[in-house]
C-alpha cells in the first residue's frame, strides 16, 4: 500500500491509499475523520460532498483522492469554526438555513466559494450556482436567504 | 434496569443536548417509568435541568421547542437545560417519532411533567418561607415571592433529592400570560454546529474497531441467492445468512469495492408488475374489506348534473439526502445500535426479538441523520450493521449506497380515489362520493418487517403498516348527502411505510381538484364555492386570509385563456381540516405554464396556517416551508418506477426532485392561537400543495391534471 498526502485545510497530512480510484471524500471521511464532507449519492449529483481544492467548489465524491495531491483542499471544518465563523457559516446561522443540515456542508461550500468569485452576486446567480446542490428538508428558501445575507 | 443514569451518563456516545453550555445530566436511579416525573426531568444538585425525551428533533426544532415548554412550565433558567432524546436507557417509551405528534403528544407529557415538578416545589418554598404556596412564583430555577424578596433556588429546596413523584395529569398549567418561552422564535441549539461541522451525525459516529459493512440486496424483490465468490480485496470478508449477504472490511472505500466487485449469482422471481401499469394493478387488487370512514347516506346520482373523476398518486420514495446509515455493536450476550430511526424504543424491542437477545440487554441510541419524513431505511440499514456485526464479531458501521435509499427504502404506497358529485339546476353541491383504494395496515404490526431480517429467515412479524392513509379521503365541507368509502387492498407494489401525511396528500389532491371541478362546473368562484359550505370558522379564516394574501379576485375558473400567450398564469386554492381534527390550512398559489413545453413554474404560494398554540413560530415556519416545498416536489416530479421486481429510478436523475431554480416565492401566514391546544406543524401543511397546483394549472389552461407528478409531458399532452 502506497501513501499520499493530502494538504487539508492548511495541514499536510498521509494518507494510506490502496486503490487509486478512491474518492477524495474517503479519505477525508473516513481516514481523516472529518464531519464536515457528506456522502449523498457518490454520483456528483447532489453536492453533500463538496470541498473546496485550491478555494473552488469540488464533488469530492468524484475526485480521485490521489489527484488532489498537491492541492489545497479546504472542508467546512477549514472554513470557520462555532465560535468564529466563515460569513456564510453565521449567515447560515443567523438565518437558521437548515433543518436537518446535511445538506448544508454542500450549500456553505459551494456558496462560500461564489462569494469568493463574485462577492455580492444576484439572487439568480444564487440560485444557478446552488442548482445542483439538493435539499430533501425543504430549507431552500432559508438557505438562499442565508447566501444573500453573506453576499449582501 | 439496574444500571443507573449516573453510570451511563459517563460512557454515553448518545445524543445530549445541553441549550446553551453543555453540562453533565444529572445522575438518577430512577427507571424510566413513564408515570413518574423524573423519567422525563431531572434537577442536578447544582440546579441545572434535564429533559428525557422519548421522541426525537429530527431537524424539526424539537431540540428547542422542549426546553422553552420546560422552562415556562417548570420555571427553569432556559440556559441550564440539557435534552436528552431517543436513548431506550434513558429516556421513556414515548411511541415513534411521526404522524406530527411530536409536539401535540410528547411535549405535552413533559409539559405535564414539569408542571407537576413545578407544583412541588412550590409546596417545598412554601414550607421553607412560611408563605402560602399561591403567593409564590416559580421563575429561572427559584421559587420567588411574587410580591419580591429573596427566593430560594430548585437545587436547595431539592437538597440533592430525587423528584419522586408520579405524574399528576391535574398539574395546573400556566396560562399563555404567564408564557416568557413559549410563543418565542428562538434559535435551534444544534444549527451552528450542524453548519461548521461539529455536530455528530450518525453517519460521522466512530468506534473503537468498527468495521464498515456493505449488504449487496438481491438484483429484484424476493430473489434467492444462488452462488458468491470470494473477495480478493485485502481485509474485506464476506458474510452470508441465507439470502443476506453483506462484507464487512476495515476501510470504507475496500468495503465499497468488495460489495461492488464480489460475484454472485440469484434466481430472480418473475413479475410482470411495473410502473407503467401501476393504476391498472391497482383495481386488479382484490378488496379485503370495504369500510365507510364517514357520511351516513346513500348519495343520489340520479338526478341533477353528476360529475365523476379519478385522480392517481404514483409509489414515492423517502428520499433522503443522506442514505441510511447506522452502527452496530452486537455480541453474544448484548448490544448497542447507534441509529437515527424514528422510534428507537421500538426499535429495541423487534431487534432484541431476532437477535434473540433479552430486551433490557440491547440499547439503541439515538443520533441525528439526515432529514427523515417517516420510517424511511434508517431501520433496514440498522438490521443490517446487527447482523454483520454479530457475524463479524465486531462493531460495523452500515452506510447505505444511494441506490440502496432509493431502490430500497420503503416507499409511500400508490393511491386512486374515484369521485362522484351532483349539481342542482340552481349549481348547488348537493351529494358527494369518494371511494378511495388504499393498501390495508396489518392491525397491531409491531413495525415494517426489516429487509435483512427476512433475507436471513429470521423471524419477524409480517404485514404492511403504512400510516393513517385513509385521513381526509372525505370532503371538509357541509354536503347535504355524502359518504366516503373506504376499499382495502390486499397489496401494493413495494413494501409500504409511513411517509411524511401518508395518504392525505393524495387524498386532499383528488378531494380538492374535484371540488375545484364542481365549482367550475357550477360557475362559481372556487374561494366562494368553499367558504359557502365550511363548517368551522377557523377554516374559513385560513382560506379568508390566504385569499386576501393573494388579492383573490372573485371569478370563476378557468379563466379564459390568451390564445396568443406563450406563458398562460393562474391562480388556485385548496384547503384542509387536517385529518379533519387538526390543525386548519389554506393553500393558494399562482403558476406559470409554458405552453409550448408543458413546464409548469410555481411563482407564488401563500399558506395560511392554524395550528393552536405555537411554541415556537420560527420552527413551525420552518416545517410549514419543509411540507411545501417537499410536496411541490412530489406533485411535479417524483415517481418510483419499476419493471421486473427492481425499482429503476435509482438516483437523482431518475427520481428528480425540486432544486433552487424552482424554489417559488412562499408566504406564510401562521395563525397564533394561544388558547387552543397545540398541534403539530410537520405534516398538515403538506396536504393542500398538489391541489392547490393542480388548481391553479386548471385555472391558468383548462386542463385539469388528476394524475401526479404533473410533468411537462402529460400537461403538454393534454394542451395539444
Ligand atoms: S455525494 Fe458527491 S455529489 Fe452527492
Ligand atoms: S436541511 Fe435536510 S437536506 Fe437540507
Amino acid at each position: 500500500m502506497r501513501s499520499i498526502t493530502l494538504n487539508v485545510n492548511g495541514i499536510d497530512r498521509p494518507v494510506p491509499l490502496d486503490d487509486d480510484a478512491m474518492p477524495l471524500l474517503y479519505a477525508l471521511r473516513d481516514t481523516l475523520a472529518l464531519k464536515g464532507p457528506k456522502f449523498g449519492c457518490g454520483l456528483g449529483q447532489c453536492g453533500a460532498c463538496t470541498v473546496h481544492v485550491d478555494g473552488e467548489a469540488v464533488r469530492s465524491c468524484l475526485l480521485p483522492a490521489a489527484e488532489a495531491v498537491g492541492h489545497r483542499i479546504t472542508t467546512l471544518e477549514g472554513l470557520g469554526t462555532p465560535e468564529a465563523p466563515h460569513k456564510v457559516q453565521a449567515a447560515f446561522i443567523a438565518e437558521q438555513a437548515g433543518q436537518c443540515g446535511y445538506c448544508a456542508n454542500g450549500m456553505i461550500m459551494t456558496a462560500a466559494a461564489l462569494l469568493a468569485r463574485d462577492p455580492h452576486p444576484t439572487e439568480a446567480a444564487i440560485r444557478s450556482e446552488l442548482a445542483n446542490n439538493l435539499c430533501r428538508c425543504g430549507a431552500h428558501e432559508r438557505i438562499l436567504r442565508a447566501v444573500a445575507r453573506a453576499g449582501a | 434496569m439496574s444500571l443507573s443514569r449516573r453510570t451511563l451518563l459517563r460512557t454515553a456516545t448518545g445524543l445530549t443536548v445541553a441549550f446553551a453550555l453543555p453540562r453533565a445530566a444529572r445522575a438518577s436511579t430512577k427507571t424510566v417509568v413513564s408515570a413518574e416525573v423524573d423519567a422525563y426531568l431531572a434537577i442536578a444538585p447544582d440546579g441545572a435541568v434535564t429533559i428525557y425525551a422519548g421522541k426525537v428533533d429530527l431537524g424539526t426544532g424539537a431540540r428547542i421547542a422542549l426546553p422553552q415548554i420546560v422552562a415556562d412550565e417548570l420555571g427553569a433558567d432556559i440556559a441550564r437545560i440539557a435534552l436528552v432524546e431517543g436513548d431506550t436507557v434513558l429516556t421513556p417509551d414515548q411511541g415513534g417519532t411521526g404522524g406530527s405528534t411530536g409536539i401535540p403528544v410528547g411535549a405535552m407529557t413533559i409539559r405535564q411533567a414539569a408542571a407537576t415538578a413545578r407544583e412541588k416545589l412550590l409546596g417545598l418554598a412554601a414550607a421553607k418561607l412560611a408563605l402560602p404556596a399561591d403567593a409564590l412564583e416559580a421563575i429561572d430555577g427559584e421559587i420567588r415571592p411574587r410580591a419580591g424578596g429573596a427566593g430560594v433556588t430548585f437545587a436547595a429546596l431539592l437538597a440533592g433529592a430525587d423528584l419522586d413523584l408520579k405524574l399528576d395529569p391535574k398539574a395546573k398549567l400556566k396560562s399563555p400570560a404567564e408564557f416568557r418561552f413559549i410563543g418565542k422564535p428562538l434559535p435551534r441549539p444544534d444549527v451552528r454546529a450542524k453548519f461548521t461541522a461539529t455536530h455528530s451525525y450518525v453517519q460521522d459516529h466512530r468506534v473503537p474497531g468498527m468495521l464498515h459493512g456493505r449488504v449487496i440486496r438481491p438484483p429484484s424483490q424476493g430473489a434467492e441467492l444462488l452462488s458468491v465468490g470470494e473477495t480478493e480485496i485485502p481485509g474485506a470478508r464476506v458474510i452470508r445468512i441465507r439470502n443476506f449477504l453483506g462484507v464487512v472490511a476495515a476501510t470504507e472505500w475496500n468495503a465499497i469495492r468488495a460489495a461492488r466487485d464480489l460475484k454472485t449469482t440469484w434466481r430472480e422471481v418473475q413479475t410482470k408488475a411495473s410502473s407503467d401499469t401501476l393504476y391498472t394493478d391497482i383495481r386488479a387488487t382484490p378488496v379485503i374489506r370495504e369500510e365507510r370512514l364517514s357520511g351516513d347516506g346513500t348519495p343520489d346520482f340520479a338526478a341533477g348534473r353528476v360529475l365523476r373523476a379519478s385522480y392517481a398518486w404514483p409509489v414515492q420514495s423517502h428520499g433522503s439526502m443522506g442514505p441510511s446509515c447506522a452502527v452496530a455493536d452486537i455480541r453474544a450476550d448484548g448490544g448497542t445500535i447507534w441509529s437515527a430511526s424514528q422510534g428507537t424504543h421500538r426499535m429495541r424491542r423487534l431487534f432484541a426479538g431476532f437477535l434473540g437477545l433479552e430486551p433490557s440487554k440491547l440499547r439503541v441510541i439515538y443520533m441525528d441523520g439526515s432529514g427523515s419524513y417517516g420510517t424511511n431505511g434508517n431501520d433496514d440499514a440498522a438490521a443490517d450493521a446487527a447482523l454483520l456485526s454479530r457475524a463479524a464479531g465486531a462493531p460495523v458501521r452500515v452506510q447505505w449506497s444511494r441506490q440502496d435509499e432509493l431502490g430500497w427504502d420503503p416507499k409511500g404506497p400508490p393511491h386512486i380515489l374515484d369521485l362522484t358529485g351532483a349539481l342542482d339546476a340552481a349549481g348547488s353541491l348537493t351529494a358527494w362520493e369518494s371511494i378511495a383504494y388504499l393498501p390495508m395496515n396489518t392491525p397491531g404490526l409491531p413495525g415494517i418487517p426489516l429487509l435483512a431480517v427476512d433475507a436471513a429467515g429470521l423471524a419477524q412479524a409480517q404485514g404492511r403498516s403504512a400510516g393513517l392513509l385513509a385521513g381526509n379521503a372525505d370532503p371538509p365541507y357541509s354536503i347535504p348527502a355524502h359518504r366516503t368509502l373506504i376499499r382495502w387492498l390486499d397489496d401494493t407494489p413495494w413494501r409500504p411505510s409511513n411517509l411524511r401525511a401518508p395518504g392525505k396528500i393524495a387524498n386532499v389532491f383528488a378531494v380538492e381538484s374535484f371540488t375545484d371541478e364542481l365549482a367550475a362546473a357550477a360557475g362559481i368562484d372556487p374561494l366562494q364555492f368553499r367558504l359557502a359550505r365550511m363548517k368551522h370558522p377557523r377554516g374559513a379564516e385560513v382560506l379568508r386570509r390566504a385569499g386576501a394574501a393573494m388579492d383573490w379576485q372573485s371569478r370563476p375558473s378557468p379563466q379564459q385563456p390568451d390564445s396568443t400567450a406563450k406563458t398562460l398564469r393562474g391562480r388556485g386554492i385548496a384547503y384542509v381540516h387536517y385529518k379533519q381534527a387538526e390543525n386548519f390550512v389554506a393553500m393558494a398559489m399562482q403558476v406559470a405554464v409554458d405552453r409550448s413545453t408543458g413546464g409548469i413554474r410555481v411563482e407564488r404560494v401563500i399558506c395560511a396556517h392554524d395550528c393552536g398554540l405555537m411554541i415556537n413560530p420560527d420552527t413551525v415556519r420552518a416545517q410549514v416551508e419543509g411540507c411545501i416545498l417537499q410536496t411541490l416536489s412530489r406533485t411535479l416530479f417524483e415517481e418510483t418506477t419499476y419493471t421486473g421486481g427492481r425499482v429503476t429510478s435509482t438516483d437523482w436523475a431518475s427520481y428528480p426532485i425540486l432544486t433552487m431554480p424552482d424554489v417559488p416565492k412562499l408566504d406564510i401566514i401562521l395563525i397564533d392561537r394561544p388558547n387552543e391546544r397545540p398541534l403539530g406543524a410537520g405534516e398538515a401543511a403538506a396536504a393542500p400543495v398538489a391541489a392547490a397546483l393542480a388548481n391553479a394549472v386548471f385555472d391558468a389552461t383548462g386542463i385539469r391534471l388528476r394524475r401526479a407528478p404533473l410533468t411537462p409531458a402529460r400537461l403538454k399532452a393534454a394542451m395539444a
